[in-house]
């Protein structure tokens, strides 16, 4: 144990995580971030091209945008752990953090920035054939299958963007969402629907993913009339939203029914003192990267205000 | 690439792994893959804490289509671990330290 008290420590990296280090490192905070073992940058760095970042007219990848925004966090003193938190305690004056190596840091503040994770479909076979077949991610796992039929379950912008991004590779990609729209916005729906190689399968759910060792198909179920059908596949890519990543905060901090933290109106406040939220953690409206930056640079100011008049 | 790691290709695949005398984890790995390039300090650290136990290779798909065909990888990152020429153990996608090493253990 360091016996340090440090003034602010943000849990999670990503826009948010990022902003909020970069603004506290600025306000001479010494911010210390523990960005993930693996999942250090969020989900950004699972995507490819950013078009909708400002500032950006010519788009930007999502990796690149997330190495740049540590970069700027770093020039202006935010330290850096590449590793998971494992354990926290929030509730006293001084909060403590454990991480993947049983080493535990204290802080005044705490900003949680942990993001989310990728939903599962929770059929039979998914998990088996994870890895098989079954991915989570697009832009690592579509060179596989070139030359393929495969298919996209979802219908945000998320699930679009994968399915545009797999025709590249893929020689027939399969959409199937469940309902008759997309939820998806109307520039992705657009460039998906001029694609050639994309083909809606509407008012569809997937009941069961089928194969040995690999996908060969998946069996769905018709939403409207109840019937049943097989779809021949090699790959199945789900992309059907998120779940916020509060396994660390269950039982201690104030969560929605949802799971997401909750926050004091405005502010980044939770209901604990000195705890901050920002970011995929609070937010299941908008869930933009910019959205999040912008609510990292809230939590940052909020910490940053509170410490004031706290320890002052 | 790091100090503690070698590089294998379809051509050195035979010599480097299959008729290796310790276990050789197999990194199949990509430029483009983001949880490729999270893993990959991790691994350097666990080659360089287990040297002579275990050899960690790093099998580019890009560059290796062949093998990672052979090896039906789907997905990566994707870790086989190879004792005697043979797929011992399969750990798909990125995981910290700590989980790498338990799913190892036997190996090291």
């Amino acid at each position: 144990m360091t016996t340090e008290v440090r003034n602010l420590i943000i849990i999670g990296s990503g826009p948010s995580g990022y902003t909020a280090a970069l603004y506290a490192a600025r306000a001479q905070l010494q911010p210390l971030i523990f960005e993930g073992a693996v999942t250090a940058g969020g989900a950004l760095m699972n995507t490819t091209e950013v078009e909708n970042f400002p500032g950006f007219p010519d788009g930007i990848m999502g990796p690149a945008l997330m190495e740049n925004m540590r970069a700027q966090a770093d020039k202006f003193g935010a330290q850096f752990i590449t590793d998971d938190v494992t354990a926290v305690d929030l509730t006293g004056p001084i909060k403590t953090v454990t991480d993947g190596s049983g080493k535990t840091y204290s802080a005044k503040a705490i900003i949680l920035a942990m993001g989310s994770a990728y939903r599962e479909l929770g059929v039979p076979n998914e998990k088996r054939l994870s890895g098989h077949g079954v991915s989570w991610c697009a832009t690592c796992d579509g060179f596989f299958f070139r030359g393929q039929t495969i298919a996209v379950v979802g219908g945000g912008d998320s699930a679009v963007e994968e399915a545009t991004f797999l025709t590249r590779f893929a020689e027939k990609v399969y959409l199937i969402h469940r309902r008759d729209t997309l939820r998806a916005s109307k520039i992705m729906i657009e460039k998906a629907e001029k694609d050639p190689k994309l083909e809606f399968v509407w008012n569809s759910q997937v009941l069961e993913v089928l194969g040995d060792e690999q996908v060969s198909a998946v069996r769905l179920q018709n939403t409207v009339d109840g019937s049943e059908s097989e779809l021949a596949v090699t790959g199945l890519f789900v992309a059907i939203g998120h779940d916020p990543r509060n396994e660390l905060i269950k039982g201690i901090v104030d969560l929605d029914d949802a799971g997401y933290v909750k926050v004091q109106g405005r502010s980044t406040a939770t209901n604990l003192d000195g705890v901050f939220a920002a970011g995929d953690l609070v937010d299941h409206t908008y869930r933009q990267a910019i959205t999040a930056a912008g609510s990292g640079c809230a939590a940052a100011l909020d910490a940053e205000r509170w410490l004031a008049h706290h320890h002052s | 690439m790091g100090a503690n790691t070698i590089v294998t290709t379809d051509a050195s695949f035979d010599a480097d792994v299959l008729k290796s005398n310790i276990p050789v984890v197999v990194d199949f790995w990509a430029e483009w893959c983001g949880p490729c390039r999270m893993v990959a300090p991790i691994l350097e650290e666990i080659a360089g804490e287990y040297a002579g136990k275990i050899t960690i290779a790093k099998l580019n798909v890009d560059e290796n289509p062949v093998t990672a065909a052979n090896a039906r990888v789907t997905s990566i990152p994707t870790l086989n671990v190879y004792v005697g020429g043979q797929v011992v153990k399969q750990i798909i996608g990125a995981k910290p330290k700590t989980a790498l090493l338990a799913d190892l253990a036997a190996y090291l």
